[in-house]
Parts: structure tokens; C-alpha cells; sequence
């Protein structure tokens, strides 16, 4: 029976079937560490588990943006045509945010937590033995398995042969499915480009709004002071300002809490999905280009056609996993909108309410004023 | 108070019969407790692009206003509606109301909207030819006009009357009188009253056209935040065309964004109309300040006299006893170069006694205007007081009910907007 600790459940977005979840991770506790060379931050990675390959089920351990980075690189070399989620960018350039500064932190951490819990989620990649070190090994032990693998030489040399294929890898044998994909892909990744723009645009127009809105507020109250017959009026419509201000703060606080960081992965993921159709391509390519080759050289068939058959396996593996996992995508990507826009929605609904009971009680105020008045001025 | 457009114009010409039965409005038995505003309704119903010559023959263009007036005429037992109609620029009213300033100084007259756009946010156009700028100004006179006919003392002023009535408009050249309230003196006792109210008047004039500028920028601010809403409209309509099961629920909501985005308009227009109120008031001020300027003006005058009575009764004395008090040029001239005879001093002493006497009674009758001056405007002072607390406690409470309107129209939008996101 798997142990579910009820105090990690709340943290995550269920993906697949929550019931059966065994692996439950939180980054978190960002730590500056300085030494001679170079100044960089450690996260804290805390995972729990009931998995029998787990030795324990409790691990805690510290880790930087390189080995989240590494940890992407192998999971994308095992899995050319998986879907690997995407990792926050290294660096950011718009802006005039600080390499180190609270904020980007922040934005990071919450960023390389979702990165890990998808990763967990996904019904292969959570059982990837690379997977299963980043989170379980100390620091040591990491950069020693880190040393191992592939090295940098035969990895240039994937590469090479990669961009060889990819120059017209694929295209003209790719199964309808595949080119319906891209379309849809190409089409997306302009879209969400552009959601993500508007969004920020609306998070600008409304940070200005809330500038303004701190000034506008007290001005009642400066004037209030000059007055006799109306300052309580308009100390009543300065706090009634002052408390939309507020609320407009909350409002920013939504966007940029959830609207924002979604779109933003979306973006990054509309870039990994077209990579992951480069890649399938690319494979489709070494078949298409071994099958050319063969139909030049008859006499050498035999020798080609035991190639050929593992290139083939090759294909339609990929083929079938990526077919997979794009429809799992699909799925999370559509409940992932519905519910970030819906939240959105929520968001302008509770601070439109908020504003209305606000001038509404002011509202009632003034007009009880009025009807004391009007008693008083009939009396004798 | 009514708005509107009328057809059906009368004839804007008036023959003397008319004449004598519009004069029966003044001459009649019973008092003129009532205002003109409730014997007759003005409205300032269209505005007009017109091009002439100038007074210095030059080709300009301008707008003019329609002013309608329409009242009761009772005559052989029967009434009948009248109405009349004529058309006037701008600087019309300014001089009607230059006249009101100067013949009425001890009253606050009301102010004429703004003669150029002012606290405009970026919308908006600050060009005086623009529709939008000037439908408010039309609205802004007609307020004006409204404002001295319910005054209980301007509505009697007969060039009021026919600046509604009449063609011909006496033009006043108030200039002269005008720039005396605008010259600079010191004052030794000013009434203690006045002073306050001039403080009254600039802290209000200054808080006003601070709120107005700030209102300004938010209302810029707020019309950035919806319309870029409108953005989702397009690229959720463009990304349906992609989806399946989502594009349904992304359609719909595009079109909430739309409705949402478009709504900012009438909305801030709105608002426009609030910021008038307060302008209004803003212009006020400065009408507070001119009778505070005319007091002072005044107290100025009278302090000069008594003064200058002083001053001659010293001389007076001086001449008659022989004794020089104050130095002066005369004196240190006779003492140089011998003194004057006696029938040359005998006749100084007459002139000065004359103008002693004179000055006497003119420090009286300034004393009794400046006193009545001060009993009067202060009356109109209070009526003013009253006035602004009401209308804009008023203003507030409109303010109020427009923000209250707003937050319920994006509460509709977004609920609808959640409905089509959640059916995603």
C-alpha cells in the first residue's frame, strides 16, 4: 500500500491518476554559496517515497541549476521523442531583473519544483535511473556519475551526425500524424508567444494603474482638511480609493503568481515540442537514408537489412512513444489553460466584488447622511 | 432643468409689443422672489462650426451655440408657450459674464467652462474643434446660463435678459475695471473673513487641479488596462481554429474580452462629466478670489483716504500753529529761502480746510459702501458656501455610483468570461 504523506498532497497539480502517486518532491530553501571562482545558489530537493527501488524513503539533498541542467540533457538523450518538461531558462535577459535578486529566485524555484513533479508524473521518465540519482545521491556521488556516461568527444559526435541527418531528415516518409503535429505545433508556438506578451502587457498596464491609484486616494484627504460640511465625504471616498488600490495589488499578485508562470512554460514547452519532432524526424531520417542507400548497393543486401530492421524498430518505437506522449501532453495542456484561465477570471471577479461592496458602503453612508439631514431640517 | 433638442424655432427677432410684454416680467406687481430659472427654461441645445471675419477682418473658424428660452405668457385670460432662440459664440459669454464680474462685485459669479481643454489624458483631444470637447462645452454653458437665472440677484440684471433675448447685446468693455481687481496693493486691515476665504479659495483651487491631473493619469491608466484585454479577442479566436474540445470555450471568452475592452469607453466618458463638476468648482474658486480682490480693493481706497485726510489735517494744523511736524520739501524750501506771508498761508489753510471737509465726507460714504459691501458679499458668500457643499457632496455620491456601475459591468464580463474558460 503506498504511504501518502497528506501534508506533501496539497502542493501538487495531479497530472495522472492521483491515487497511485508514490513519489512526492519539493524544492525549496534557496542558499547562496561563495567561494573563490564563482558565487552560485543551491536549492534544496526533498523527496519521499514508497517506491521499492528507493533504498530509503526519505531523501534530502542540495542541488544547482547545472545538475537540473544535466539532469534535462539525459533525460533527452534516453528519450529523444519524449516530451521532456521544460527547465526555467538560464539566464533572463528582458528586464531589469538581477541574476540573484529575491525575485528571480523565487520564480526559479518554483519553476525547477514543477520541472521535477512533471518529470515524476510522467509515466516513463519517472522511472529513468538518472532520475532516480539527482534525486537520491549527495553531492559527491552526483559529480562522480556525472563523470561517467558518454564523453564530450563521442557527444559532439552525436551531434554531427544528428545535423547531417536533420538537413532534409524524414520530411518526405513522415506518417500524416507527424505532419498534422507540426502544423499544429508551428501554429501554437506563434500563439502562446503572443498570450505570454499580452499577458505581461496586462501586468504592466495594471502595476502603472496601481502607481497612479497611490496618489489618487490621498489628494481627498489633503482637500478633507480644508473642509467642513464634506470632509467626511471625501475621507469616505479616499479610503474607498485606497482600499481598490489594495485590491488591484492582489489582482497583479494573481497574474503573476499563475497566468504568467504557466504561459511562460507553455512557451518553453511549444520550443522542446518542436525540437521533439526534429529529433523524430531526424530518426525517421538514418532509416530513409540506409533504405536509399540500399536500393543503390543490391549485392550487399543482406548485410544492410539487419541494419535496416533495427532502424526500423528504432522508428516505430519513437513513433509510438511520441504518439503517447503528445496526446498526454494535449491533455495536461488543455485542463493546465482551463484551469489558469479560470483562476484568471476569478481572480478579476473577486476584486471587481471587492471594489463594489466597497463604494456600495460608502454609498449607504452618504445617503443615510442625507436622509439625518433632511429629518433635522423638518424639524421646528 | 431639461435637455434636448426642440424643433420648430421661433423667430429670433422681437418687435417692441414683445419688448414691452418680456418687460411686464420685471415690472410686475408681484416681487421677483422667484428666479427667472423658474418663470422661464433656457437650454443651450446645439453647437455650430462657423467661419467669419473677425474684428481684424481675418478668416476664422468657431463654434456657435443655440441658446432656446421658453416661457409662459399669460395674456386676455389665456396662456400660451413662447419660445424664442439665437445663436452665440464663446466669447459672447465671456463678456456677458466680464459684465456680471464688474457690476456685481460683491457676488460670486458663476464661472464659464474652460476655454481650452485643460487635465486632458491622452484620449481625449485637447483640440477646441473637437466634437467631444465641444458637446461638454455645451453642456458647461448651458450650466452657466442656469446658474445666474437661478441666482436670486443676477437673474434681474436686464442685459442678462437679453443676452437670452436679443440680438443686439450690448457690448461691454470691461478691461479697464477688470485689471484694477488684477493690480497688486498692500492692505493694513483687511477684514479678517476675506483673508481666510482668499486662503480658502487658492487651497481649493490647488487641491482641485491636483485630484484633476491625477485623475487624469489613472483614467490613461485604467483605459491601458482594458484595452489591452481586447488583445486575447484576436488570438484566442486565432488558436480555437487549432483546438478541438478547447476552441469552443477559447471563442466565447474571446468575445467577453472584447465586450470587456469596449466597455472603458462609455465608462470614462462618464467620468468626463464628473471631472466638469469639479472643474466648475476649480473655476469658482478664482470668482471667490475677485470678490475677495474687490474688498481688499476697496478697504485699500478707504485706508488711502483716511490717510490722506490725516495727512491734510497735519498740514492743516502745521500751517495754522507754525509748527513743522513733518518734515517736508516746502518746509525746509521756506526755511531756506524765507517764509511765506500770511495771506499766502491764510489761503492754504482755506484750500486745505475745503479739502479737509470734502475728504470728511468721502471717507464717510466709503466707510457706509465698504460696509455694505462686506454685509452683502458675505451674504452671497454663505448662499455660495451652501451651494458648493451640496453640489459636491452630490459629485461624490455620482462618483461613487459610477465606480459601483463599472465594478458591476466586470463582474458580468468575467463571469461570462469563466463560464467559457471553465467549459474549455
Amino acid at each position: 500500500m503506498p504511504i501518502s504523506p497528506s501534508s506533501m498532497i496539497n502542493q501538487y497539480k495531479f497530472e495522472d491518476e492521483p491515487e497511485l502517486r508514490d513519489l512526492f518532491i519539493t524544492v525549496d530553501d534557496p542558499e547562496s554559496h561563495i567561494t573563490a571562482i564563482e558565487t552560485f545558489i543551491t536549492y534544496r530537493v526533498v523527496t519521499k517515497t514508497s517506491r521499492g527501488e528507493f533504498d530509503s524513503s526519505e531523501y534530502e539533498v542540495r542541488r544547482r541549476y547545472q545538475d537540473f541542467l544535466w539532469l534535462k540533457n539525459k533525460l533527452e538523450a534516453a528519450h529523444p521523442t519524449l516530451i521532456i518538461p521544460p527547465l526555467p531558462e538560464k539566464f533572463i535577459m528582458k528586464g531589469m531583473v538581477e541574476r540573484f535578486s529575491d525575485e528571480f529566485i523565487e520564480t526559479r524555484r518554483k519553476a525547477l519544483h514543477k520541472f521535477l513533479n512533471r518529470i515524476a508524473d510522467h509515466p516513463t521518465l519517472t522511472f529513468n535511473e538518472d532520475f532516480k540519482i539527482f534525486l537520491t545521491a549527495q553531492a559527491w556521488e552526483l559529480s562522480s556519475h556525472k563523470k561517467q556516461g558518454p564523453g564530450l568527444l563521442s557527444r559532439m559526435g552525436q551531434t554531427v551526425r544528428a545535423v547531417a541527418s536533420s538537413v532534409r531528415g524524414g520530411v518526405k516518409n513522415r506518417p500524416e500524424t507527424f505532419t498534422e503535429m507540426n502544423d499544429y505545433m508551428e501554429t501554437f508556438s506563434q500563439k502562446i508567444n503572443v498570450l505570454d506578451k499580452i499577458a505581461h502587457r496586462i501586468y504592466k498596464e495594471e502595476r502603472e494603474y496601481f502607481n497612479e491609484m497611490k496618489e489618487y486616494g490621498p489628494i481627498h484627504t489633503l482637500w478633507s482638511a480644508s473642509e467642513e460640511d464634506i470632509a467626511d465625504s471625501l475621507k469616505g471616498v479616499a479610503s474607498c480609493i485606497d482600499k481598490c488600490c489594495k485590491a488591484t495589488e492582489k489582482r497583479m499578485a494573481g497574474l503573476s503568481e499563475n497566468l504568467l508562470p504557466i504561459l511562460h512554460e507553455y512557451v518553453l514547452y511549444s520550443e522542446i515540442l518542436m525540437g521533439v519532432l526534429k529529433r523524430r524526424d531526424q530518426i525517421q531520417g538514418e532509416l530513409d537514408s540506409k533504405v536509399d542507400a540500399l536500393a543503390n548497393k543490391k549485392p550487399e543486401k543482406d548485410l544492410f537489412s539487419e541494419e535496416i530492421g533495427k532502424l526500423e524498430d528504432k522508428v516505430e518505437c519513437a513513433n509510438n512513444a511520441l504518439k503517447a506522449d503528445w496526446d498526454r501532453w494535449k491533455q495536461n495542456m488543455q485542463c493546465d489553460m482551463r484551469s489558469t484561465f479560470t483562476n484568471v477570471a476569478e481572480n478579476n471577479l473577486r476584486y471587481y466584488e471587492e471594489c463594489l461592496a466597497t463604494w456600495e458602503s460608502f454609498l449607504a453612508s452618504q445617503t443615510v447622511d442625507l436622509h439625518v439631514e433632511e429629518d433635522s431640517e423638518d424639524k421646528p | 432643468m431639461w435637455c434636448g433638442r426642440r424643433e420648430g424655432r421661433a423667430s429670433s427677432s422681437l418687435c417692441p409689443a414683445w419688448l414691452m410684454l418680456h418687460e411686464s416680467l420685471f415690472s410686475s406687481s408681484e416681487k421677483m422672489e422667484d428666479c427667472l430659472a423658474k418663470k422661464m427654461e433656457i437650454t443651450v441645445s446645439e453647437a455650430e462650426k462657423r467661419t467669419g471675419r473677425n474684428a481684424m477682418n481675418i478668416q476664422e473658424t468657431y463654434t456657435a451655440y443655440l441658446i432656446e428660452t421658453r416661457w409662459v405668457m399669460r395674456a386676455h385670460s389665456q396662456s400660451m408657450w413662447m419660445l424664442d432662440s439665437l445663436w452665440r459664440r464663446y466669447s459672447e459669454f465671456e463678456l456677458l459674464r466680464n459684465y456680471l464680474s464688474v457690476t456685481y462685485p460683491h457676488i460670486v459669479v458663476p464661472p464659464l467652462p474652460e476655454k481650452r481643454a485643460d487635465f486632458v489624458w491622452h484620449k481625449l483631444s485637447a483640440d477646441n474643434m473637437d466634437p467631444d470637447f465641444v458637446e461638454r462645452r455645451r453642456i458647461g454653458l448651458e450650466n452657466f446660463l442656469l446658474r445666474v437665472a437661478s441666482h436670486p440677484v443676477l437673474c434681474q440684471d436686464k442685459i442678462f435678459y437679453s443676452f437670452l433675448t436679443q440680438l443686439f447685446f450690448p457690448f461691454f468693455q470691461a478691461d479697464s475695471r477688470l485689471k484694477a481687481l488684477n493690480a497688486t496693493f498692500r492692505v493694513k486691515n483687511p477684514d479678517k473673513r476675506f483673508t481666510e476665504l482668499k486662503h480658502y479659495s487658492d487651497e481649493l483651487q490647488s487641491v482641485i487641479s491636483h485630484l484633476l491631473r491625477v485623475r487624469a493619469r489613472v483614467a490613461d491608466r485604467l483605459y491601458g488596462v482594458y484595452k489591452v484585454h481586447g488583445n486575447y479577442g484576436r488570438v484566442f479566436s486565432e488558436w480555437s481554429a487549432i483546438e478541438k474540445e478547447m476552441g469552443d470555450g477559447l471563442q466565447s471568452a474571446g468575445h467577453h474580452m472584447d465586450v470587456y475592452a469596449a466597455s472603458i469607453d462609455d465608462i470614462l466618458e462618464e467620468e468626463e462629466h464628473y471631472a466638469d463638476q469639479l472643474k466648475e468648482y476649480l473655476f469658482y474658486a478664482e470668482a471667490l478670489r475677485a470678490v475677495c480682490r474687490k474688498h481688499e480693493l476697496m478697504q485699500y481706497d478707504l485706508e488711502m483716504a483716511a490717510q490722506d485726510l490725516t495727512s491734510k489735517k497735519q498740514q492743516c494744523e502745521e500751517l495754522a500753529t507754525g509748527t513743522v511736524r513733518t518734515f517736508s520739501l516746502k518746509g525746509m524750501t521756506s526755511k531756506l529761502f524765507g517764509q511765506e506771508t500770511p495771506e499766502q498761508r491764510e489761503a492754504k489753510i482755506k484750500v486745505l480746510e475745503e479739502q479737509i471737509q470734502e475728504g470728511e465726507e468721502q471717507l464717510k460714504s466709503k466707510n457706509l459702501e465698504g460696509r455694505d459691501f462686506v454685509k452683502s458679499a458675505w451674504a452671497d458668500i454663505e448662499r455660495f458656501k451652501e451651494q458648493k457643499n451640496h453640489d459636491l457632496k452630490e459629485a461624490l455620491i455620482s462618483y461613487a455610483v459610477m465606480q459601483i456601475s463599472m465594478c458591476k459591468k466586470g463582474i458580468q464580463v468575467w463571469t461570462n468570461a469563466k463560464e467559457c474558460f471553465s467549459k474549455m
